[in-house]
């Protein structure tokens, strides 16, 4: 578009189609992409490999997921990784039609929040007809591989 | 120090697709009403505070963009982000500068230009203003989604239907159809509303606040800066309360409220003394970004018990005449949302119906002279109530 515009007027200006207003359209594309540490969360990533769903637990007692480092409470960073149960009830759910356009490769898809048995809450993507459930269902926590190609956990209603 | 500060002069873009400007002429469209109702000049001005969140926009040094533009170098200012809730940020900041007594007059605006980008470029980045990694990056949440997790949690639990949900709208329209500022002047139907495709079940299309470009601007003088100048025309803060939630939905207790919401809305009360706030107040912007969220504001704010709110949408009650009138303006839903202008908006609406400024057909009563704005940035991740008033508290 804005390569015509150059040849035609001299000036990457377009006129907007619903107004008419003349627009630049900007040359300077503009990429982002993060890279996050995990480091402090590294165990949760082999858990997932061996099937297993990981929280922290701090000395203190309290249990964190998704798991940190560090305790707010007692101010200490000695965690312990715990397996979660996986079972748990569904609390809530939505179905997202209007996907971001890096999520235009999955069909619309249901996220979930259910609160585990453990006493942690899990939001994921929830596998099934999200017509036939609703808040209150029971549901277990599967760890699949993503079209992505990785491994990442979903609810699955029992 | 001043222990009271007043909005003393406010102005308002036309909220829409504003192809028409950059994003400099649509901050100076708010900020010249602004100068001209306070009856002052850009060099009268102390410190200035831009709310913007940016990311889909060109411009993003705005404060010095607008000094440039409107002559306000070389004054303190400041850029202030609390994703919706930006526009409350930057009347905070400027609020305690003149608390704290470094200031007596300080403009503040709130501006966004969103349709600089692409709708779909929008959507993928409100989609991140929760907690990125657990609930973007690998579950793809959208803005509509949040907040429809607790849409669908309330009718789970108190029985609310989709139609109901859809009465917020055809409120919303009905006073966006009276508001000249707004984005969508058109009345709609139930069935319009019900028809339309859906975005985030259970949310559809005209659930949904539009993406939208526009600015607002209120100036804020000190008690001593009122009297001097002999300002007749302005609405005191009575008070402002803040509330912060957890970026991590799944790090909450429930979904049918906003524990960030109720938070600030007790320090509000508190603070101007109100213990009644259907009666103690003359009406009520809240932060309907969606139509369910509205139904949860009522009962974050009081104005009826714990699941009642959606009693109060059918049976009117927060029309003009109702017990309490909400989104008067049109609300987000039909005047638009250009997330850091918001706040401000709402703070020039609170100004508007509390002078008996409003356009006709959208004129609340003003009996106690008291009106009350609430500004929700993320689901709860940010919330400010703020309570206006004619006489200083």
């Amino acid at each position: 578009m804005e390569k015509e515009a150059i040849e035609k007027t001299g000036f990457p200006i377009v006129p907007d189609e619903k107004s008419g207003h003349l627009q630049w359209v900007d040359l300077r594309e503009l990429k982002i992409k993060y890279t996050i540490s995990v480091e402090g969360i590294k165990k949760f990533f082999e858990g997932l490999k061996e099937g297993k769903l990981l929280a922290t637990k701090c000395k203190c007692g309290r249990m964190f997921f998704p798991p940190q480092k560090d305790c707010p409470s007692c101010m200490k960073s000695e965690m312990e990784w715990v397996e979660l149960k996986k079972e748990g009830t569904l609390e809530t759910l939505t179905v997202i039609f209007v996907r971001p356009p890096s999520f235009s490769m999955h069909e619309p898809y249901t996220v979930a929040i259910a609160k585990l048995d453990d006493g942690v809450r899990i939001l994921s993507w929830l596998r099934g007809d999200p017509r036939a459930v609703k808040p209150g269902q029971r549901v277990r926590v599967e760890i699949s591989k993503r079209k992505e190609g990785h491994l990442m956990f979903e609810l699955v209603p029992i | 120090m001043s222990e009271s500060v007043a909005i003393i002069g406010v102005g308002h873009s036309k909220f829409g697709t504003r192809k028409d400007v950059n994003v400099a002429e649509l901050c100076w469209e708010a900020m010249k009403p602004a100068f001209e109702t306070a009856n002052l000049e850009p060099k009268d001005i102390d410190f200035f505070v831009v709310g913007t969140a940016g990311m889909w926009s060109s411009e993003q040094a705005v404060p010095a963009l607008i000094a440039e533009y409107a002559d306000l170098a070389p004054k303190g200012s400041m850029r202030v982000e609390a994703a919706c809730a930006t526009g409350s940020a930057a009347i905070r900041v400027g609020y305690q500068a003149i608390k704290s007594g470094t200031a007596d007059l300080v403009l503040v605006l709130g501006i966004e230009k969103m349709q600089e980008s692409a709708n779909p470029t929008v959507i993928e980045m409100i989609g991140r203003f929760g907690s990125y990694f657990w609930e973007f990056e690998n579950f793809g949440l959208t803005f509509p989604g949040y907040y429809a997790m607790h849409g669908t949690a309330y009718m789970l639990k108190y029985g609310a239907t989709e139609e109901d949900f859809a009465r917020v709208a055809v409120k919303n329209h009905y006073y966006g159809a009276r508001n000249p500022y707004a984005q969508f002047q058109r009345e709609i139907d139930i069935e319009t509303v019900l028809k339309s495709p859906y975005i985030a079940w259970p949310f559809k299309l005209y659930d949904c606040s539009p993406i939208t470009d526009g600015s607002a601007c209120i100036i804020l003088a000190s008690e001593e800066k009122v009297k001097e100048m002999g300002i007749e025309e302005k609405v005191w803060i009575l008070s402002q309360g803040v509330g912060t939630g957890t970026a991590n939905l799944s790090r909450r207790e429930d979904f049918t409220s906003l524990a960030s919401a109720r938070y600030a809305a007790e320090q509000a009360y508190r603070i101007a003394k109100i213990e009644n706030p259907t009666k103690e107040l003359d009406g009520a912007n809240v932060h309907d970004c969606f139509t369910a969220p509205e139904i949860i504001a009522y009962e974050d704010l009081g104005f009826c018990k714990r699941g009642e709110g959606v009693e109060l949408i059918r049976n009117e009650q927060t029309y003009i005449g109702g017990i309490i009138p909400v989104n008067v303006d049109g609300g987000l839903k039909a005047k638009g949302h250009p997330i850091g202008a918001t706040g401000v908006s709402q703070a020039v609406e609170a100004y508007k119906q509390l002078l008996r400024k409003a356009e006709k057909g959208r004129q609340a009563d003003i009996r106690v002279g008291r009106w009350l704005t609430h500004n929700v940035g993320g689901t709860g991740h940010y919330a400010y109530v703020t309570i206006y008033g004619l006489e200083k508290r």
